[in-house]
């Protein structure tokens, strides 16, 4: 710039020239759909997995202290011919300590997106805030809903920054928009699938077995309401880590309803009665 | 009128100097026309008489965004070519992030965005064009905007730009046709529309259209002229 050079600054002041990135007429960018400015610093010099894993991983901890990461869930999505159902349990634990029987897994987004959470329940928690955040912001700008696609991307896109750092989060995108019914799966190391049917914690396995076994596109609103039930259900039943109540959703053309909260003990008399 | 010397100044009656200049760098560009149809759009320019030695084929006014969008414009070209590209990279960058293609309103005010920055920056000067945004949004809607070296954007029917814009906007006001079903009435009002302003006819056109889901086409210079001539012809039967 001409000031700097009469006043000589510009030989010991290294000048970029026009890098276009770093000018200032580009630093303000509400374009970048918060890809690019992490939303949460990261220390300089600390390795955040390293630093962790002592207290997590070993047996003492240090100095005798240890932090059992909230894990430990079972959560479950599937598409059909009449929408998307979901379904999540709502036992937080922490190592063989429950802190709470009635933790919401399940975040609403907007009247047509939903988010589910396993593993970590403070990363879920938080980036999940901001991915509906962006969302919110999305339909100021653009005047429209974000669609399934692009929320499932941008949290995806957010999370990748800080792989290996030691996040925790599995979860599920479920929407409607232009496009129909839609349902992705995110986790902490970046990877998004779309598919029919996911179930994420660690009772998922049971989960699927039970999903599996009664699944079909064509199930009617009420076989879907009781498929999903069962199958988180089943998975409370023999995983220690899942319990609580079965919160259920059913996103259909309208949005989302809240189809029930019921306690898994009350559910267990029912599919007991029903044997007999 | 010391106030044009760095444009984040407000003179005193309110104006910024450098984008009023700017905006007639812009009037002395060659016309730009666009028209947007129920089906298609559409967008000529007035093409430069270009010397004896000089390749034809390197003056390209009308630049493809993406495969939904293009534009045309009026004004310095340097400054236009920065537009396009950084348009481009934008188009694609928003389908790696929502998987979808851009709206034609969103890179429009993309584009609007970047020449506002610059006219509010020490050091830099606005860009000097105002562009014709035309294309179809992924769910089939047409659309037309304009933008100009303040930043503002704003969407339209039918509109020019560049020299003689007026003369050309007028004709359109007078010649539009709300719904205009059939895809050849559309392309021959904006040939029509330059004809008004460009000399010796077919010769000195370039258009461009874009049909709903199909990828834009130059149109070649015989498809011109048959235009024209059944343009002229149409003259002839009603005068």
């Amino acid at each position: 710039m001409a000031l700097l050079d009469v006043c000589g600054i510009s030989d010991w002041v290294k000048e970029d020239g026009f890098n276009a990135e770093r000018a200032s007429v580009d630093k303000v960018n509400h374009f970048n759909f918060a890809a690019q400015t992490p939303e949460l610093a990261v220390p300089v010099g600390v390795d955040p997995a390293e630093f962790l894993r002592p207290l997590v991983d070993s047996e003492e901890g240090v100095d005798g202290v240890k932090i059992n990461l909230e894990h430990g869930t079972t959560t479950l999505a599937f598409k059909f011919q009449h929408g998307v159902m979901v379904a999540v349990d709502s036992r937080a634990s922490a190592g063989s300590y429950v802190s709470t029987q009635m933790f919401k897994k399940v975040i609403e987004i907007n009247p047509f997106l939903l988010g589910t959470m396993s593993g970590s329940a403070a990363d879920c928690v938080y980036w999940e805030r901001v991915l509906a955040k962006e969302c919110r912001i999305y339909k100021l700008r653009n005047k429209e809903r974000i669609s399934v696609s692009a929320a499932s991307k941008l949290l995806a896109n957010m999370v990748v920054n800080y792989r290996g750092m030691g996040l925790s989060m599995g979860t599920m995108i479920c929407g409607w928009d232009k496009k129909g019914p839609g349902l992705y799966y995110v986790d902490d190391n970046g990877l998004r699938l779309c598919g029919n049917m996911f179930s994420t914690g660690s009772g998922n396995t049971y989960a699927y077995g039970v999903m599996d076994s009664g699944y079909r596109y064509d199930l009617s609103v009420p076989e879907a309401y009781d498929l999903a039930q069962r199958a988180i259900f089943h998975a409370t039943h023999r995983d220690a880590y899942s319990g609580g109540t079965v919160n259920m959703y059913h996103m259909r053309e309208t949005g989302w309803i809240k189809v029930s909260q019921e306690d898994v003990g009350d559910l267990y008399h029912r599919f007991f009665n029903e044997k007999k | 009128m010391s106030y044009d010397r760095a444009i984040t100044v407000f003179s005193p009656d309110g104006h910024l100097f450098q984008v009023d200049y700017a905006q007639e760098a812009v009037k002395k560009g060659s016309t730009a026309v666009g028209v947007r149809g129920k089906n298609v759009v559409v967008l000529g320019v007035e093409k430069k008489i270009v010397a004896k030695l000089q390749e034809d084929r390197t003056v390209r006014k009308i630049c493809s965004l993406d495969d939904n969008v293009f534009m045309a414009f009026a004004g310095l070209t340097a400054d236009a070519r920065i537009i396009v590209n950084r348009a481009r990279v934008e188009c694609q960058s928003h389908r790696l992030t929502v998987e979808d293609p851009a709206t034609v309103e969103y890179i429009t005010r993309y584009i609007s965005s970047i020449k506002q920055r610059y006219t509010q920056s020490n050091g830099r000067r606005p860009f000097g064009i105002s562009s014709l945004i035309v294309g179809f949004d992924f769910d089939g809607t047409p659309h037309l905007y304009q933008t100009d070296p303040s930043g503002t954007y704003h969407a339209w029917k039918a509109n020019a730009i560049g020299r003689s814009a007026k003369t050309v906007r007028e004709f359109l006001e007078k010649n539009y046709k709300e719904d205009m079903e059939s895809d050849t009435d559309t392309i021959k009002l904006a040939i029509r529309a330059l004809l008004e302003v460009v000399q010796s006819g077919g010769k000195n056109i370039e258009l461009a259209i874009m049909k709903r889901d199909e990828s834009m086409k130059m149109l070649a210079q015989e498809e011109i002229e048959e235009y024209v001539t059944a343009i002229e012809t149409e003259k002839q039967k009603k005068t």
